[in-house]
């Protein structure tokens, strides 16, 4: 990651996003977009999934989008793209448009992880200069708290609820970034809405690799009705994610792995708060039985496990 | 005079005459109108398309983006994407590929996008069939897309010619489908007049002139909109469907001053004096109805063919036009509308028609029928079987139906 | 809005005011607002930062403290389009922002 913005100060004014969206109060991922694009600038063109951001910023007849937006339907935000990619391309090369803009797909959980994954990949495949944005706010939140395929063990939501046998989600978290890596674009990070800094930097860094092929930001981004907590809590459970090494930030760089502050202190298990601080916060993790905790301490330990043999593989 | 005119008009404009299938006549045409971006996923029977396609791609004799798309659902995303952007576009599938990208369909008339695809009909599965019928054409005909059905590899080649100049009129911006027999005229080589590229570019003019993504002007697309809004946005799709047709009809009488055809938006074969009007789409069910007016004739019926070339907007005006003094009609559907009263589901909208055209109170007869098997064996019995028995139901899934 | 019909409207469902958003007045929803005590705020741009609005306007206003210190910059509350949510004065490190009640503040 080149560094962009050193300090807080650093940091763009312009906005080219709200305000005026029919976002929650305290919406993640409503951060996560506002950075994105101060970060990305106006010479971008994005194309959003369907999900909460689309829904809430495009009530006609109003729109929270000062830069050029496109959407077309969950599952096809990367084909869109690629098609809006290659089109600002051939038309360069005919000498009939002469235009420098990136594009960015937005895109939640589900339209990445579940029914979009297969034109993400279409689209890491054939190389696409665009840079993909996952706002992770770990289920269906638009249609009312569904668990996805980027919902964590045990969470309760909707579609897993707290029953007499079964409580909260049986499955595990997928591993998009790993998915997304082996595809081997240039670029993959991970980023947090409580690091607006290092996610400013990561996006004009994916952005500036783009000529190369694709790029992807995996932003974590929670949500105060989904994960049932008060919604000026937002950033701090965020960044409890990442404390408590639940949600570390990293790059994969050029077939590097480099780990960013404060994650690249946590191969060290003591040095992560423990998870409980991160959970109790939460309802939706409100009927965890201890073993339960273990369970979920134990699975991230096996995570920074499987992230330390990466780091030391491709370190 | 006119003959003359046209033969030297033709002398002009034609470069050569090779032999083409109609997907490789579709392929030729997308070359010739300058397409910048093409996304498709192979199947059978489009499949032959893409493959010449991504071979001028390949060669530089088409300075386009060939995406290999992962689906048909993604290609016509893709295209979207393209299209918005500013690019001419193009994508083309089948069947089950068709079904695939249903819901991106209505999103394309939806964006008002000038998106142009060639669809070979094929059925649709189970049991899976790779063969012809236009099954798959009437499932997409809601869609609020212009829908063009032709006869030849010639009229393959030149309604995609068209359909640029249609699908991207300021007036029109809507998604046009070029759709032709799958097998029967997409593996079938025929003889196809290809014109010089310079009058196919003059024809076909790039219009920039319309809402697309650009940072100087951000728009936003693809919005969300309340039942207030949305019934208003909608309307515009419907009308503007419905208001293309005039646009068309201009198109058609252009292209063929230009290149010296002579196109419509239905075709009449022998219809002038005709008292029993078969009317059907597509090549082989017109070649087989022409067939059967002609031996109708033979026995002494005068007999006609109305072939819908313009399926939609549907041309009413011209249906009725043509059955309002027959004393019999038959629609040779090449697709069925199961559970309908009738399942025809052309013969549906001749009904319409019908009505439009104050003709039920009428004397006349109506026949729907859908051909068993593969097409070829069958229209012209089905034909001459609606002729001769006036008084029976015709049998092979015929079907008799009167009124007046 | 007066309600316009399909012939006024431009096609596709486009809308081609960027950021018109802004007319939707979100500030109806709050229940609590912040107000930022201005001699205690230390400009250090963090509520400004983290708003997902964004409703924390950062304004060229000079300011000077009680206590005389100058500042360049005044960092105030769009009440417009604030929902009140509270990330700011939970993230203040000064604890400079309350959350003030609509009805009995």
């Amino acid at each position: 990651m080149k560094v962009y913005f050193r300090t807080i100060k650093d940091l763009p004014v312009d906005e080219y996003y709200g305000p005026g969206q029919l976002t929650c109060a305290g919406c993640g991922p409503s951060i996560a977009v506002r950075w994105l694009l101060k970060a990305a600038g106006p010479d971008v063109i994005v194309v959003n999934a369907t999900g909460c951001i689309e829904v809430t910023t495009t009530s006609y007849p109003y729109t929270a989008w000062s830069v050029p937006y496109l959407h077309v339907a969950f599952e096809n935000s990367a084909a869109a793209a690629s098609g809006v990619e290659s089109a600002l391309r051939v038309l360069r090369r005919k000498g009939i448009l002469d235009t420098k803009a990136k594009v960015m797909v937005i895109a939640g959980d589900g339209g990445t992880y579940d029914i979009g994954l297969q034109s993400l990949s279409g689209m890491l495949e054939r190389g696409h200069g665009v840079l993909y944005v996952l706002y992770d706010n770990e289920a269906y939140m638009n249609t009312g708290i569904q668990r996805s395929g980027g919902t964590p063990h045990f969470a309760w939501t909707t579609t897993s609820p707290v029953g007499s046998k079964l409580k909260g989600k049986v499955q595990r978290k997928k591993d998009i970034m790993s998915i997304v890596i082996g595809h081997h674009i240039p670029y993959a990070a991970t980023a947090n809405i409580a690091y607006p800094i290092d996610l400013a930097n990561k996006v004009k860094t994916a952005l500036d690799y783009l000529v190369e092929g694709p790029a992807f930001i995996h932003v974590l981004a929670p949500c105060p009705p989904g994960w049932r907590y008060p919604e000026e809590m937002t950033v701090e459970i965020a960044r409890l994610a990442t404390e408590t090494g639940y949600f570390p930030l990293y790059e994969w760089d050029h077939g590097r792995i480099r780990f960013n502050p404060p994650s690249n202190a946590h191969f060290d298990k003591s040095r992560r708060k423990p998870i409980i601080e991160y959970l109790k916060r939460q309802g939706r993790f409100a009927h965890l039985t201890e073993e339960d905790i273990k369970e979920i301490e134990k699975e991230i330990d096996e995570y920074w496990d499987y992230l330390a043999r990466l780091a030391k593989a491709f370190g | 005079m006119a003959v003359t005119k046209a033969l030297s008009v033709r002398e002009e404009v034609v470069k050569e005459r090779l032999g083409l299938t109609s997907n490789y006549a579709a392929a030729y045409a997308v070359k010739s109108v300058d397409v910048d971006v093409i996304a498709a996923y192979p199947i059978t029977p489009q499949t032959t398309i893409i493959e010449k396609l991504a071979e001028f791609v390949a060669n530089g004799e088409i300075d386009a983006e060939y995406i290999p798309v992962e689906s048909e659902h993604s290609a016509l995303s893709a295209v979207i994407g393209a299209a918005a952007a500013g690019a001419r576009v193009f994508t083309a599938t089948s069947a089950q590929g068709l079904e695939f990208m249903h819901e991106v369909l209505y999103i394309t008339s939806g964006l008002r996008l000038p998106v142009v695809m060639a669809v070979p009909g094929r059925a649709l599965s189970a049991p899976i069939s790779i063969h012809g019928d236009y099954q798959d054409i009437m499932s997409a005909r809601d869609a609020g897309w212009v829908v063009m059905i032709a006869s030849s590899a010639q009229e393959v080649y030149d309604s995609i010619i068209m359909a640029y100049r249609i699908a991207e009129d300021n007036r029109v911006l809507l998604p046009v489908m070029v759709s032709y027999d799958g097998f029967l005229m997409s593996h079938t080589t025929e003889p196809v007049e290809i014109y010089h590229e310079e009058y196919v570019r003059k024809f076909t003019p790039r219009n920039l002139n319309r809402p697309r993504l650009d940072p100087r002007k951000p728009i936003t697309v693809g919005v969300i909109a309340s039942p207030d809004w949305y019934y208003e946005i909608k309307y515009q799709v419907v009308n503007a469907l419905k208001e293309s047709k005039g646009v068309i009809k201009e198109v058609h009488d252009e292209f063929n001053k230009t290149f010296g055809t002579n196109y419509d938006i239905v075709e009449r074969f022998m219809l002038d004096d005709a008292d029993y009007v078969l009317i059907t789409y597509g090549g082989a069910s017109t070649g087989n109805a022409k067939e059967a007016a002609i031996r109708a004739r033979e026995r002494g019926l005068r007999a006609g063919v109305l072939r819908i070339r313009l399926f939609r907007p549907f041309p009413t005006d011209e249906v009725v036009n043509a059955i309002k003094d027959a004393r019999a009609v038959a629609v040779i559907d090449r697709a069925l509308s199961p559970g309908n009263t009738y399942e025809g589901p052309v013969f549906n909208d001749v009904v319409s028609a019908s009505i439009v055209g104050e003709l039920i109170s009428r004397s006349f007869l109506l026949f729907t029928a859908y051909p068993r098997g593969r097409c070829s064996s069958t229209t012209s019995t089905i034909f001459i079987k609606c002729l001769m028995s006036t008084r029976e139901p015709v049998s092979i899934r015929g079907r008799r139906y009167s009124w007046g | 809005m007066k309600q316009l019909t399909w012939k006024d409207l431009p096609i596709g469902g486009i809308i081609i005011e960027p950021g018109n958003a802004r007319r939707n007045i979100t500030g109806t929803w709050r229940t609590e607002r912040p107000v930022i005590d201005q001699d205690a705020c230390i400009r250090c741009r963090i509520c400004w930062m983290y708003c997902p609005e964004p409703a924390i306007l950062e304004l060229d206003k000079p300011y000077v403290t009680k206590s005389g210190k100058k500042y360049d910059v005044t960092y105030e509350v769009d009440y417009d389009h604030c929902k009140g949510c509270g990330i700011c004065a939970h993230e203040c490190p000064v604890k400079a922002i309350k959350m003030v009640s609509e009805v009995t503040g």
